[in-house]
């Protein structure tokens, strides 16, 4: 080959960094591998498949390790500017460490679940390591194209996940309401990214940033509405209001590990492309969405909790609906300090206020997990989920007792979760420092408020159990060893438990975070 | 005493009760198993309890008396680098005593629990949670850090809603979560106040905040913060009208609940008061004193009448609740003397705070007893148509009770008189800029409160400890009244360090306020006198 022509081969033809893009190719690849082996395995060996995707995806989130060392970009345009598409910072590392991680343990959780409502399991790994594939790429991508992929590959097999129970209505109506609600978000999504590229003349986020700062004066409006529609979409991936009607019919029909799963990975994918579209792309429209983005976390919260506290404990699968209506507020409180970021003065101070946003979701996925572990772990006895099913857990089952009040305590922000509390002052003088003291004073009132419901719960595990389930506990105890002991349904307790006491003890490993510059 | 032996030694009070209670849980190593797996774990109880009191002594005794208010002792570990956040420990004339009554107190208790075990779920538990609340509770005394003041006074109401909620005594399961829903929100609004400092003050150092007297905080944030810290705080004291949890609590406590939830637990709240919102916020201490103790005035006459209330003949009036009552009267007469804002006024609530400690300590104490021997703490119940007649029946107990009783009522020559005192002292005379007519009215209200307290605590020993002989008139045989035991060996254990203590402080209150006013001063001053 002659100089010349190797030139040309490197400019037309990319180098991919493989190592780069290794955590999601890795998570979709055993996917791809554990849909293939369902082919091919008799049904009593199917559980093989579970641990074949819990492998993929500990194989994933090891593969970030060799990425710790520094910025790796591929995917990069081979003219002009350094521009990729495709960049593993510490920002992205993180939230991929925190999708992987996520997904791990709800793979760990779903075993039983999978055992108990007869779900295929070759289609139920296949969903769950794709829908973690996508939500992987999604927060390294740089351009919106990949980024709206990526979305749609993390939301695509969601869809599935919540309708796998077959011949269920609950959870069909569920599946049905989560993918119309989701599509339309999409579609406004879609058609924001397409003013924004009419107006700047490209997808990848760096250059838009740069055209957005002298956009031509006949287009500002498309602009600007192009820069709204796009967050509308990943406002619908946080639940954010008013986007939030689908998730506590959703969380309640589908599986609890699902639920699970949507609650933490869901909303990871939904607010780390929203710190990517709006702190990247559009940092000149910062008093646009800014304010926007303030309001929505604060009507989040509100109605989040509000809706917690009118949550009926003797209703059905009041539990999992008090989970889904607590993640709603829980996700108020992530967005507060992307608000802070819009109205930071420099972008190292926008990047400090989003570390809060990175400490705060991690913390949340750690804990939250836990508590759906522990709906999980309940609802194999008592199918409905009511709070009340959950009088006198403790002299049931101490262990399990003690970390779902750890789990609450923790989502409250009260000792000894520790970390819970840090995580919520760290968004809380995010805000401060930004200047949004309304903003500061009305999470104050909503963590205040959300106490009561995490509070009743935590003590009803306390309380003495129903006098008529007293003089019967034999039986109980005997349906208990029929069913297969849930060896890893108790793992991932322990692990989600041991993450939060590690943290509390130590809340610089996650709050450092918020002290740093990540993107 | 070597610097370090002191911040190991202040260390090691903290830190001991925790890992104490850790140990609780796990079974006994060989050696250690005792009788049983039960009295096993009581007395690891009393032996951590012991080691602590120990410890906390030799920090008393090794304590520079000539600085009293110097910070000592001081450990400072960076925590959360984050916000900020430090392990700084320290120990000064303010908190000393406090840190020596928690300790002593809850080594009491211990004992008493060892030979009278409480009765409830399993002793292992009880032992955990006693310890656990014991470390909260010297740690929110120790701590120089607001946001592990505020994890420090958290800490304690755990463990105190599972005594309240699984050895308590009727109506627990209500009494609990309405102690914990009170002082959880209270807690809450405080920790808003104590950011807003740390936020606006540019750190969380207790020291470097108060050295820094308010200078960094504008007017209003001043007002704002301290507003909420002081709300907060005077749920915990309890100030009325944010009372009503502390009459359930106590009287649903088991007794060893009831002594440190009295003895230690108010304390927390007056004490967050002059280290935090005199030193840190003094321009709106000073805007907000009047109205502090106008309520603390308020407090005083309220408990003091409910207590008559319920120590009238047919009032079904409990015990128990008639002395939470009067802890309400009594934690007015701190507040007062905070809000006088003079060292006279702090000194006495400082006084004040230790004496009720353990005057109210030994009355819960004494009272449990009672409720152990005759199995009821209702006030008409125990005394019949004529009276109790403890002074015939149980004279030791009787006459502890009555020693009780006048010491609480404030008798000169015991603890309860100085601190009462000085409070309306320091009334009579505010800081300047005060309205004195204002202060003098609250002055002389409280004194009428402290007759109205003697009045009810003279009814409760006339009632009690007072009544006929039981004897059957005519026959000369002992009537059908059961016969009371009269004081055990291990009760005189457990109590007499506090009659000791109180008579001690009552006649010799210079030990006591020598202490604390050099540190008083520099608090009123800001940091540097």
């Amino acid at each position: 080959m002659t100089p010349n022509a190797s030139s040309l081969a490197t400019s037309l033809v990319q180098s991919v960094d493989w190592l780069a893009v290794a955590p999601p190719t890795i998570a979709a690849l055993a996917g791809l591998a554990v849909l293939v082996a369902d082919l091919f395995l008799p049904e009593r060996r199917k559980h093989l498949l579970g641990w074949g995707a819990i492998a993929g995806l500990a194989l994933a989130a090891l593969a970030l390790l060799p990425l710790l060392d520094g910025d790796r970009s591929t995917f990069c345009l081979t003219t002009g500017a350094h521009t990729c598409s495709y960049t593993a910072d510490t920002f992205a590392l993180v939230i991929q460490f925190l999708v992987l991680g996520g997904a791990l343990l709800t793979a760990l959780l779903s075993f039983s679940a999978l055992d108990d409502l007869k779900l295929p399991a070759g289609e139920f790994w296949f969903l769950l390591l794709s829908s973690a594939s996508g939500a992987a790429l999604l927060p390294a991508s740089r351009d919106l194209a990949t980024l709206v992929i990526a979305l749609e590959v993390a939301s695509l097999p969601a869809f599935a996940l919540v309708g796998l129970r077959r011949g269920d209505r609950l959870s069909s109506e569920a599946a049905l309401k989560f993918f119309l609600s989701s599509v339309t978000a999409t579609a406004v999504m879609l058609l924001g990214v397409s003013f924004v590229y009419a107006a700047t003349g490209s997808l990848h986020l760096s250059r838009i940033a740069d055209a957005l700062t002298h956009v031509d004066p006949r287009l500002d409006t498309l602009a600007q509405a192009g820069v709204v529609l796009t967050l509308v979409g990943f406002a619908f991936k946080t639940a954010a209001v008013p986007f939030h009607f689908w998730v506590p019919d959703t969380y309640v029909g589908a599986p609890v590990p699902v639920a699970a799963y949507l609650s933490v990975v869901g909303k990871a994918v939904g607010f780390s492309g929203l710190i990517l579209v709006t702190v990247l792309a559009f940092p000149s429209y910062a008093d646009v969405w800014g304010p926007a983005v303030a309001v929505l976390a604060a009507l989040t919260m509100t109605a989040g909790n509000a809706a917690a506290l009118r949550q009926r404990p003797e209703r059905a699968f009041s539990a999992v609906r008090l989970l889904a209506w607590s993640s709603v507020a829980q996700a108020g409180y992530l967005l507060v300090p992307i608000a802070a970021a819009g109205y930071a003065d420099s972008g190292q101070d926008a990047s400090r206020a989003i570390g809060s946003t990175v400490a705060y979701a991690l913390m949340y996925a750690a804990v939250n997990l836990g508590a759906f572990a522990v709906a999980a772990l309940v609802a194999r006895t008592s199918p409905a989920n009511r709070l009340t099913d959950y009088r006198g857990l403790y002299a049931a089952r101490p262990a399990a007792a003690l970390a779902l009040g750890f789990f609450l305590l923790c989502l409250a922000g009260l000792p000894p979760g520790v970390i819970g509390l840090f995580a919520k002052v760290t968004v809380f003088s995010a805000a401060v420092d930004a200047g949004l003291g309304w903003l500061a004073v009305v999470m104050a009132l909503n963590v205040v408020v959300a106490l009561y419901y995490y509070l009743q719960w935590t003590a009803v595990l306390f309380r003495t159990p129903e006098p008529a389930a007293a003089p019967e506990p034999v039986p109980t105890a005997g349906a208990a060893v029929t069913r297969p002991r849930a060896v890893p349904l108790t793992a991932a307790i322990a692990l989600t438990a041991a993450a939060g006491i590690a943290l509390s003890g130590a809340p610089q490993l996650v709050l450092r975070f918020a002290s740093s510059t990540l993107l | 005493m070597n610097h370090t032996v002191q911040q190991l030694l202040l260390a090691a009070v903290v830190v001991l009760p925790l890992l104490g209670s850790v140990a609780a849980l796990v079974p006994a190593p060989p050696g250690l198993r005792g009788r049983g797996p039960d009295q096993a774990v009581m007395r690891h109880g009393v032996t951590v309890t012991g080691v602590v009191l120990a410890a906390a002594i030799a920090l008393a005794a090794g304590f520079d008396h000539d600085h009293p208010a110097r910070m000592q002792a001081q450990t400072d570990i960076g925590w959360i680098p984050a916000l900020d956040i430090r392990v700084h420990l320290g120990v000064d004339g303010v908190s000393l005593p406090l840190l020596v009554l928690t300790a002593l107190l809850t080594f009491l208790s211990a004992l008493y629990a060892y030979f009278n075990r409480p009765s409830g779920p399993s002793p292992k538990a009880f032992v955990a949670l006693l310890l656990l609340l014991e470390s909260g509770t010297l740690a929110s005394f120790a701590v120089l850090d607001l946001m592990l003041f505020f994890l420090a006074f958290e800490m304690v109401l755990i463990p105190m809603y599972f005594l309240i909620n699984r050895w308590g005594g009727a109506e627990r399961e209500r009494a609990a979560w309405r102690f914990i829903l009170y002082t959880l929100l209270g807690s809450v609004v405080m920790l808003l106040g104590l950011l807003l400092v740390g936020l606006a003050g540019g750190t969380f150092d207790m020291v470097a905040l108060a050295a820094d007297n308010g200078g960094k905080l504008s007017h209003t944030t001043q007002l704002v913060a301290a507003l909420a810290i002081i709300a907060g705080l005077a749920v915990k004291a309890p100030m009325w009208p944010l009372h009503s949890w502390l009459p359930d609590a106590h009287t649903a406590a088991p007794t060893v609940g009831s002594v440190l939830l009295a003895g230690v637990l108010l304390k927390m709240g007056t004490y967050g008061l002059v280290r935090i919102v005199l030193p840190m916020t003094p321009d709106a201490a000073h805007t907000y004193a009047p109205y502090l103790a106008a309520f603390a005035v308020v407090g005083i006459i309220y408990g003091s009448l409910a207590c008559l209330a319920l120590a009238r003949a047919g009032a079904k009036g409990d015990l128990k609740r008639l002395i939470a009552y009067s802890s309400v009267g009594h934690m007015g007469f701190v507040l007062l003397g905070i809000a006088t804002l003079t060292p006279t006024g702090v000194n006495g609530a400082l006084f004040a705070n230790i004496a009720h400690g353990l005057i109210t300590g030994l009355l819960f104490f004494l009272v449990g007893a009672l409720k152990d021997r005759s199995g009821t703490t209702d006030l008409d119940q125990l005394s019949g148509t004529s009276g109790a007649a403890l002074y015939g029946r149980a004279p030791r107990l009787g006459g502890l009770l009555a020693f009780g009783a006048v010491a609480s009522l404030g008798l000169p020559g015991l603890a309860g008189f100085w601190g009462e005192m000085l409070a309306m002292f320091g009334a009579f005379d505010p800081a300047d800029g005060l309205s004195r007519p204002a202060y003098l009215t609250y002055m002389a209200l409280a004194a009428f409160g402290t007759l109205l307290t003697a009045a009810y605590m003279l009814i409760v020993v006339r009632r009690v400890c007072m009544g006929d002989h039981p004897v059957e008139p005519g026959t000369g045989t002992e009537a059908e009244r059961p016969a009371l035991a009269d004081v055990h060996g291990h009760e005189f254990a457990a109590w007499s360090p506090l009659v000791a203590l109180t008579v001690l402080a009552g006649l010799w209150p210079a030990a006591l306020l020598g202490l604390t006013d050099p540190a008083v001063q520099q608090l009123l001053a800001g940091g540097t006198r």
